[in-house]
């Protein structure tokens, strides 16, 4: 006997569901602009400039506060000193200090002196602020870039409506990401851009799948209403969606677990990102061909022109009912 | 679709075969390694700086700093120029903002000055074929007499442009010494060097090594007062107070015009002297600094001069006698190392203009080991878990695409090693996310051929439509994520392009493994059960 994760044949109404997901998704979205705006990013250094070291200390657990009292002769100003993965390992932050880079030299000396051989330095990354302004642009800009390169793919691809959809749907997924990084404060790096990237590459995945199947439909069925067939298209498609959602978050789970403290935030953030991905392919990017008044008719190639007529009938009477 | 070629099967056994034996060496002792026969491939994949550990350094010319001492040797210049007989008087001389400027006194020469100052542009030719030369500053002559030379942006993007050119050269010099790694060098962007270092955890000596300008002077000690009575009055035109680099610094009073510099050197050695028998470092002037070494020390037996490195005095001998013979000796209070560095730095020459570190990242070789270790785990974890998962869910069809799975993940290996691409620990982690996406393909497929065989398909038939069906999609669906990883590699740096890397692999792998290996896999299962319904 198989696992089944989703039984065949299912018939659930997600069309008749968006009026719970829209503002579902639309109270998410806006809250997550809210938080960007209010409570902001937890930058890390790669955006905002500023040292960090990660130490081993000797004796285990390692004594946070001696170590904070120690940094605190050096007035380096703000520091921060946590616990990070083990319980001898620990990490401190020290923020972008006047003087610019020349200033930033001279912490990461004070530093290492200070505390000399008693510690073992395992990780200092330093970066200046002309350097993070530049990382900030050229994150932002790998962002945007591939939002655009895609959407004119899936243009060339399908119709215009599907593009649109889908960049809709990936900007939804971005932003919500996003969200969860302010509400959890998960330090803001260059790898959550990666790992928002991989969102993007993953959520379209999704939602092209689901895209596919409906344009397949839509040269099948031609009299049939528009949320009909969106309904009967995401049924058709939902066993997969589950089963690939089931083993990426399998395998991004044991990494998780893991695979270290250094990349847990990345992960955490594409685990976050293939729920969100999942949810979107099917709760949105679908729903939004209805908003962006896809009618059958507009599908062009495929079988016979014969009954196009037929089929431009039977959607108009679909669009309406929509 | 279930019809293969021979020479299809071939072909396909061949490439899995090929990534298999690249993929190889990365599971064997260095020991193993050696003993295999030449004809076997045997390097392995790059690890990152994040994962062997390493310092990764990002310099960036301080263009300022060089400004400044490039308008201040213009100053001078031009006062040489208009002090040329005949005589030009002028007046108000000096670095304002971005430009040096004179006050041609009597106007009627100014057409003369402008001629004579106008060699000072200094052209600088823009490639060997003539093209277009680039004039390094603009002078402009107002009809007040006031003469300005200020920097063209081209002359200035040329100049930093060769700056960096030549500190690379410098740099290079200087770590050809050093230690056992091999630090690569290279530019980056307009006015930036990267240093890359393999296996250090702790760059505080090649940031020295590197960063330091190492401009060495020398200089006569002005003995008209001390050094603390000029610091109180005015000290005398044309000296300057240098500090020592002793704790604490003790000041000196110099002539502001060096006698000599580093770049009449022509070699520099460390040595121990016969007497203290400390470290010190022996140098050999070229012919014409010999010369003049030889003239001033002749001349100024009994008084100290001054051994200045980057504007603090390494030691002021007294000239106790005439040095003919174009050597001498620098002692302070080195140790081995740090005289061992200042010879290698004075071999090398010294950087002309000044590097700032804008970006720094270093990794110990612990961390890095850990890094592997748990990366390691995890994507056996990862692994075991999918495949475990796929036979639950599809039973003999999931064995299958877990065979592609397995040939995916062998692939990925061998084209990392035989690219020669970094793997770094996102890059482990794209790895991990590729395995748990890599199925996704293999899912469409039979899921396909499930609803194929819903439709009253026979086994084969819905096997054959499931696989052309599912193509486009599959196609479509990693095209997006190809998209997304070319741009990530384009605008990351270091590990992130790692993960790019690994991830566009998977993509190609993933769509070689799901598509031709578990169709070949299905296929030979097809004809050897001749199934009449699907276990699926």
């Amino acid at each position: 006997m198989l696992l089944r994760m989703i039984p065949d044949n299912t018939r659930i109404r997600f069309m008749w569901l968006r009026s719970v997901s829209f503002p579902l998704s639309a109270v998410m979205f806006l809250a997550s602009i809210a938080l960007f705006f209010s409570v902001g990013l937890n930058f890390g250094i790669d955006f905002k400039g500023g040292t960090v070291f990660e130490m081993k200390t000797m004796e285990s657990p390692a004594d946070i506060s001696a170590i904070r009292t120690q940094l605190g002769t050096l007035n380096l100003g703000d520091v921060q000193v946590q616990q990070f993965g083990a319980e001898d390992e620990v990490l401190v932050r020290v923020q972008q200090p006047e003087g610019g880079e020349l200033a930033q030299q001279a912490v990461v000396s004070q530093v290492r002196e200070i505390f000399g051989e008693s510690v073992e330095f395992r990780r200092v990354e330093v970066v200046g602020p002309r350097v993070s302004g530049e990382l900030a642009q050229a994150g932002m800009i790998a962002v945007i870039a591939s939002l655009v390169v895609i959407l004119f793919y899936i243009w060339f691809r399908f119709e215009w409506h599907f593009a649109v959809g889908a960049i809709l749907t990936t900007i939804n997924d971005i932003v919500v990401t996003v969200g969860l990084f302010v509400v959890l404060q998960l330090e803001f790096s260059l790898s959550s851009i990666a790992a928002i990237l991989t969102i993007i590459g993953y959520s379209l995945n999704d939602t092209v799948v689901v895209y596919d199947r409906i344009r397949e439909n839509l040269r099948r069925y031609k009299k049939m209403a528009l949320p009909e067939l969106l309904d009967r298209s995401i049924n058709e498609m939902l066993s997969r969606t589950v089963m690939t959602s089931v083993t990426t978050l399998l395998a991004l789970i044991a990494l998780y677990s893991f695979g270290g403290e250094v990349i847990r935030s990345f992960t955490l953030a594409m685990i976050f990102g293939v729920v969100i991905g999942t949810y979107s392919s099917i709760f949105l990017a679908a729903p939004f061909l209805i908003l962006l008044k896809l009618r059958p008719s507009s599908v062009t190639g495929g079988d016979g022109g014969a009954d196009a007529d037929k089929a431009d009938e039977g959607s108009s009477g679909s669009a309406a009912s929509a | 679709m279930l019809y293969f070629a021979r020479w299809k099967i071939t072909l396909i056994v061949l490439v899995i075969l090929v990534g298999a034996i690249t993929t190889l060496p990365n599971f064997l002792s260095p020991a193993t390694l050696r003993a295999m026969p030449d004809w076997l491939p045997k390097s392995r994949i790059v690890l990152g700086l994040d994962l062997q550990g390493g310092a990764y350094l990002l310099y960036e010319v301080d263009r300022a700093d060089y400004i400044q001492k490039r308008l201040k040797t213009l100053e001078g210049d031009i006062r040489q120029t208009l002090r040329d007989e005949p005589r030009i008087g002028y007046t108000g001389l000096g670095v304002q903002g971005n430009g040096t400027q004179v006050r041609i006194r009597d106007l009627t020469r100014l057409d003369e000055a402008r001629t004579r100052l106008s060699a000072l542009t200094n052209p600088l030719v823009t490639n060997v074929f003539g093209g277009q030369a680039v004039d390094e500053f603009e002078m402009t002559v107002a009809d007040d007499g006031l003469v300005r030379f200020s920097y063209t942006e081209q002359g200035l993007s040329q100049r930093i442009s060769s700056i960096v050119q030549q500190s690379i050269e410098v740099i290079r010099l200087r770590l050809d010494e050093f230690g056992t790694t091999e630090p690569s060098i290279q530019r980056q962007g307009e006015d930036r060097i990267l240093v890359e270092a393999p296996g250090e955890g702790d760059p505080q000596r090649l940031k020295e090594l590197v960063g330091q300008t190492a401009q060495l002077t020398f200089h006569m000690v002005d003995q008209s007062m001390s050094a603390e009575q000029a610091m109180q009055s005015r000290p005398p035109v044309g000296t300057v107070v240098m500090y020592s680099a002793e704790d604490p610094p003790f000041p000196y009073l110099l002539e502001e015009a060096p006698l000599l510099s580093g770049e009449d050197l022509i070699d520099a050695q460390v040595a121990f002297d016969q007497q203290s028998n400390e470290p010190v470092v022996n140098f050999r002037f070229n012919t014409s600094g010999a010369r003049t070494f030889s003239v001033v020390t002749q001349r100024n037996v009994g008084r100290p001069f001054a051994i200045v490195l980057d504007q603090e005095v390494i030691s002021a001998p007294v000239i106790r006698e005439p040095i003919t013979g174009g050597s001498g000796q620098i002692s302070g209070s080195f140790t081995v190392e740090s005289a061992n560095d200042l010879a290698v730095l004075l071999r090398a020459g010294a950087l002309p203009a000044k590097l700032t570190v804008v970006e720094e990242r270093s990794i110990g070789p612990g961390l890095g080991q850990d890094s592997v270790d748990a990366g390691r785990i995890a994507s056996i974890i990862g692994a075991a878990l999918v495949i475990g998962f796929m036979v639950l869910a599809y039973g003999r069809f999931g064995v299958i695409a877990d065979l592609a799975l397995a040939t995916n993940i062998i692939l990925i290996f061998g084209a990392l090693t035989f690219l020669q691409a970094t793997l770094t620990l996102p890059g482990i982690a794209g790895i991990v996310l590729t395995i748990g996406m890599a199925v996704d393909a293999n899912v469409l497929i039979f899921e396909r051929i499930r609803e194929e065989a819903r439709a009253g398909r026979s086994a084969i038939s819905a096997i054959d439509a499931g696989y052309s069906r599912a193509l486009g999609t599959i196609l479509d669906a990693n095209i997006t994520t190809l998209i997304a990883a070319l741009i990530l590699f384009q605008l990351g740096s270091g590990p992130i392009r790692g993960f790019a890397v690994t991830l566009a692999i998977g993509i190609f792998t993933t769509v070689f493994s799901a598509f031709t290996v578990s169709r070949l896999l299905v296929a030979l299962w097809v004809r050897w059960k001749r199934p009449s319904h699907l276990p699926i």
